[in-house]
């Protein structure tokens, strides 16, 4: 199964509107058949397609996590998903 | 001698500006019949729908986005799991997806912080499939064919983002506090709002309010001319306010710190980003409420640390939890009373668990030491000496260096010199003392007219408590929301309060009025307030020097 490891590039963590932008990511990529699931290194996954799940770790500014994917269209789904949390997306939203 | 308002209830300034209309009680529970969903996903879909629907055609951004939000909950994949299996376990499947969505909602809120107040939201989310698996679609708000104000116990996002400001031109709470959605909502769509106004639901339909949201009073069946009065007030105000900012100070240069009254993470940051000068409340509930176990210290430290970075170097007073029987606080283990106002509540809650206490005080140093900030600390319904003695022990050996009490009790007032020669500062709580000192329960809309914070009795209570405060050479500051009435407030100063805490969206007003005021007027005008013989007279002379 693929993995890659990424870090939390906006302000406010994974939660908020970044969140919703990743999870948004991993729910088409469930809907086309790539289950993703995300996790801090070493700890339990959790499914990268629950907003609830993924704002219930918590996730910081800065630190990193481990996604893994797995189904057709693997590899791709994990490039979207890295490159989804290397923006600041906290730096874009309005007051 | 005019009658100024015939009933005036007093809830928390949310959005300023003044609406006059009949008012229209709206219940908000799930009505309409409509055909029950097959299953889970079939009410996730439905959900998923209506917030949808309801996002499109949203009347705000932030209604829009917060509707999204919800509809990405009603979807969730796990949610929708957990509450799966609970039905193949045997729950019935509205039981089960509430059940799903309040451990959901426990885990959010075991997190602190901003997080926490995302846990409302799930349970919201777990009500809605809840009821479209009973058949039950939530209701919509009435459309009588003419302008209104909407009162309601509290009103949920996907409720107001459809509303129209041109129909619904003001919103009156019982619930709610100035980070909830009514209130984001009610400052975008531009109308007047009051929250947490305890005797909502006293207002009968129909009847003529007229709903001052700068100071979040709503005048019931309002005298003639008072809408015009105030909406000339406004006008005055916003005049003065584009003229004055930073600091609080009176012409003559007497400093009256402006303070926030926050009561959640998100209240904390809101406030931060505005000019004032620190918060004079934050109220540390929200915690501890709906628990059934205590909150642990990590939780509670990174929720302190929050927000206290948030202010950095400004002031931030943080009182020790204010809860009672009758709160939601099963882990307490609180017994059932009669009287809750008169019981075990505030500080006395430690006679039982004092190692609550001890905990949230523990936290609240180890906050401050992550954070690099100084909190100033004080203990709710104080009624005597020996207890705020008791309570600075503990709060300085816990490490804590500016240790208050609360003023509410009025044994506490007529008691301030020897009180204040324990602690470091005192902090009057208007609401609380108007209820104790004229014996009228805060909850009742019939005994309103004496809660009003101008009762000549509660200002002789906060004249006797800045006595005790000058005695002691101690600060005296007021965190009720009559912090938030200028006129009120010019009063206080005059009494010799020195720092007044409200809803951010008072303090521009405040601010301005103090700033057109020397401080000899403002003791002229504590003076005349005294001498009157009614709540609404003192309100009415010195309305009459301010303004005239």
């Amino acid at each position: 199964m693929p993995s890659r490891t990424a870090t939390i590039a906006s302000s406010v963590g994974l939660h908020a509107r970044p969140a919703k932008l990743f999870v948004d990511l991993a729910g088409k990529a469930a809907r086309d058949g790539v289950t993703v699931t995300v996790a801090r290194p070493g700890a339990e996954p959790a499914n990268a397609a629950s907003i609830l799940a993924v704002l219930s770790l918590g996730v910081k500014h800065g630190e990193t996590v481990e996604l893994t994917a797995e189904g057709e269209g693997a590899e791709a789904a994990l490039d979207a998903l890295v490159e989804e949390l290397a923006v600041d997306r906290d730096a874009e939203t309005v007051g | 001698m005019s009658t100024y308002t015939r009933t005036v209830l007093h809830g928390v300034p949310a959005s300023p500006g003044v609406a006059t209309a009949p008012a229209i009680w709206w219940d908000g529970a799930a009505v309409d019949a409509v055909e029950p969903a097959r299953d889970l996903d079939d009410a996730s879909s439905r959900v998923v729908d209506d917030l949808g629907r309801r996002a499109a055609a949203a009347t705000t951004g932030e209604g829009r986005e917060v509707l999204e939000a919800l509809a990405m909950f009603a979807a969730d994949p796990e949610l929708l799991a957990a509450a799966k299996q609970r039905v193949e376990a045997g729950q019935e499947p509205p039981e089960a997806v509430r059940t799903a969505a309040a451990g959901y909602a426990e885990q959010l809120r075991s997190l602190g912080g901003y997080l926490a107040e995302r846990a409302a939201d799930v349970v919201d989310v777990g009500d809605r499939l809840a009821a479209s698996l009973q058949g039950r679609a939530m209701a919509s708000l009435p459309e009588p064919g003419h302008a209104y104000v909407l009162v309601a116990r509290d009103l949920a996002p996907a409720d107001t983002a459809l509303l129209d400001p041109s129909v619904v031109v003001g919103i009156v709470t019982e619930q709610g506090g100035p980070t909830s959605h009514t209130t984001i909502l009610a400052r975008s769509l531009g109308i007047p709002a009051a929250v947490a106004c305890a005797q909502a639901g006293s207002v009968a339909g129909g009847h003529e309010v007229v709903l001052d949201g700068s100071t979040g009073m709503v005048h019931v069946d309002p005298a003639a001319g008072l809408a015009e009065k105030l909406a000339e007030r406004e006008r005055r105000s916003a005049e003065r306010r584009a003229r004055v900012s930073g600091p609080g100070r009176t012409a003559d240069d007497t400093a009256v710190k402006l303070l926030a009254n926050i009561g959640t993470v998100d209240d904390a940051r809101h406030a931060a980003g505005q000019d004032l000068e620190g918060v004079g409340l934050f109220r540390t509930e929200f915690l501890f409420l709906d628990r059934s176990s205590e909150p642990g210290l990590d939780e509670q430290v990174e929720t302190y640390a929050d927000v206290l970075s948030a202010f950095g170097d400004r002031r931030v007073v943080v009182r020790t939890l204010d809860a009672g029987s009758d709160k939601p606080v099963p882990f307490l283990g609180l017994s059932a009373e009669d009287n809750p106002a008169l019981g075990i509540r505030g500080l006395r809650t430690s006679w039982p668990r004092p190692d609550v206490l001890q905990r949230q005080l523990e936290a609240l140093a180890a906050a401050a030491a992550r954070t690099g900030t100084r909190p100033w600390v004080m203990a709710p319904m104080v009624s005597t000496p020996h207890e705020a003695d008791a309570f600075a022990h503990l709060a300085r050996n816990a490490g804590l260096d500016t240790v208050g009490v609360m003023v509410e009790v009025p044994a506490a007032a007529l008691r301030a010199t020897h009180l204040l020669r324990h602690v470091d500062f005192a902090s009057i709580g208007t609401n609380d003392l108007a209820q104790y000192a004229l014996a009228a329960d805060r909850q009742l809309g019939d005994v309103a007219a004496l809660l009003d914070p101008w009762q000549p009795a509660v200002l002789d209570l906060v004249a006797a408590t800045c006595a005790g405060g000058s005695a002691q050479s101690k600060a005296i500051g007021v965190c009720g929301e009559a912090a938030a009435d200028p006129l009120l407030a010019t009063v206080l100063v005059g009494l010799g309060v020195r720092s007044l805490s409200m809803a951010p969206v008072a303090v521009p007003a405040v601010r301005a009025q103090l700033a057109d005021v020397d401080l000899a007027t403002c003791t002229r005008v504590a003076e005349v307030a005294r001498q009157a013989t009614t709540a609404a007279e003192a309100r009415a002379v010195v309305a009459g020097r301010l303004t005239g």
